[in-house]
């Protein structure tokens, strides 16, 4: 899809191709410890550290990735990147009609108007598959909310550091234009 | 609006091209599969489905490069089955930007793979297909290879056992179905809801718009369908369709 838009990407691991880069974007789904493992043992723990905190390069984390900037997860009980402060708990519903995972296309109500967010049609819907969600300690950091059994923050921001809990790479225009909105941040 | 269910494509991949079956056998050629793609992805679909119907019978592995060619075309996720016999296989399938793989044949000859695919991708990245028909002799059993292959098992009981091995969403297929219009077979889809915690997609059979609002009302979190896609009745001729934000309006 970033090709399709025009932006060159490289899917990366080394350092310097990292420290090098406009922008980054923190894919992934899957366990969040073997996500915090990968990247402790492809030593990117501390390259992230560098470019998001001190350069303030944008970074934009994409499902298990959004959930990787977080402090700690519910998910393997173990810490997070730290970026933003907000913790990643699992789904637990009574009404066995929510099922988990939360999977499929559902809408967003937009808290904010951030960059990323900018000029986006009216009522667009997104993929999600997650069985964890998000929950930020300040409120200024929400950039939208998603209902499903309960609202829960399906995007963040703050300052450089962009989550986003759906797919905008499997969303059609309506995560084309957010995806084109974040590369030119 | 909330969640919705999906409205999901099934494409067949056989000899390279994209064919059509009836009840799992005769495949005709309905066309190039990347240019079906193209037109799916103009046309916003929820998801596709691609399943290769020859990997398991001949024992093949993937048709990586045609996977690949067709999720580098696809805004949308995409699931893949046929072939997805071992752990490698399934990775090689989810390097290429597959969401979900799609697993029959391994149900009865390897168990063990849906969780272990399960541990390392989720457990929303493996869909267990149950192929099922009516034996002459009364009663429904599942089956496998393609349809051709019966189990000992009943739709339910291999359902449960999908779930129970790591499966996070079922496909319900039935083969007396596929291609003929009849509508989806909403008792055993009740059934089968009623038996797993997990989703549960529908298909064969779809024949209208009023299948996939009846198989909402039913519970089902997918609607699968092929022929009402890529033929125009009634004489079948080829042009792909899709109800565009059916649920979203």
């Amino acid at each position: 899809m970033l090709a399709y838009i025009g932006i060159e990407s490289r899917i990366s691991a080394v350092h310097s191709q990292i420290t090098t880069s406009d922008h980054l974007i923190l894919p992934g789904v899957g366990h969040f410890q073997h996500g915090m493992e990968q990247l402790e043992d492809l030593g990117l723990v501390d390259v992230l550290k560098q470019v998001v905190l001190e350069n303030e390069i944008p970074i934009l984390g994409i499902c298990l990735g959004m959930q990787l900037l977080t402090k700690h997860s519910e998910e393997g009980n173990i810490n997070g990147l730290n970026f933003i402060d907000a913790l990643t708990k699992k789904f637990d519903f009574q009404d066995a009609t929510f099922k988990v995972p939360h999977m499929g296309w559902n809408s967003v109500e937009f808290k904010k108007d951030s960059p990323i967010n900018k000029g986006v049609v009216s009522n667009p819907r997104y993929y999600f598959v997650h069985s964890y969600f998000v929950e930020c300690a300040n409120q200024d950091d929400i950039l939208c909310t998603t209902s499903y059994g309960k609202n829960f923050v399906s995007g963040f921001q703050n300052q450089n550091i962009f989550g986003l809990q759906f797919h905008p790479e499997k969303s059609h225009r309506f995560g084309m234009e957010i995806l084109a909105n974040f590369c030119k941040i | 609006m909330a969640l919705q269910p999906r409205i999901i494509p099934v494409l067949l991949l056989h000899k390279g091209g994209l064919y059509k079956t009836k009840q799992f056998k005769k495949p005709s050629y309905v066309g190039d599969p990347i240019n079906a793609v193209r037109i799916f992805n103009e046309k916003e679909v929820d998801e596709l489905l691609i399943l290769d119907i020859n990997c398991s019978k001949e024992n093949k592995e993937p048709n990586y490069t045609l996977i690949e060619d067709i999720v580098s075309e696809a805004f949308m996720p995409v699931g893949y089955g046929g072939g997805i016999s071992s752990l490698e296989i399934a990775k090689k399938v989810f390097q290429l930007g597959v969401e979900k793989v799609v697993i029959n044949s391994a149900l009865e000859r390897n168990k063990e793979l849906l969780s272990q695919i399960a541990s390392i991708y989720g457990a929303q990245a493996v869909v267990a297909s149950i192929d099922y028909k009516k034996s002459f002799l009364g009663g429904t059993k599942a089956y496998f290879i393609s349809g051709s292959k019966k189990s000992v098992h009943s739709p339910i009981e291999l359902a449960q056992m999908a779930a129970k091995s790591g499966a996070g969403e079922l496909i319900l297929n039935s083969i007396d179905r596929e291609n003929t219009y009849q509508g989806y077979d909403f008792e055993l889809l009740k059934q089968v809801i009623s038996s797993v915690q997990i989703p549960v997609v529908v298909s064969g059979g779809a024949n209208t718009n009023a299948d996939f609002d009846a198989a909402k009302q039913a519970g089902a979190s997918g609607m699968a369908a092929g022929s009402m896609f890529v033929y125009q009745r009634p004489h079948n001729a080829v042009l792909i369709s899709y109800p565009s934000n059916y649920f979203y309006r």
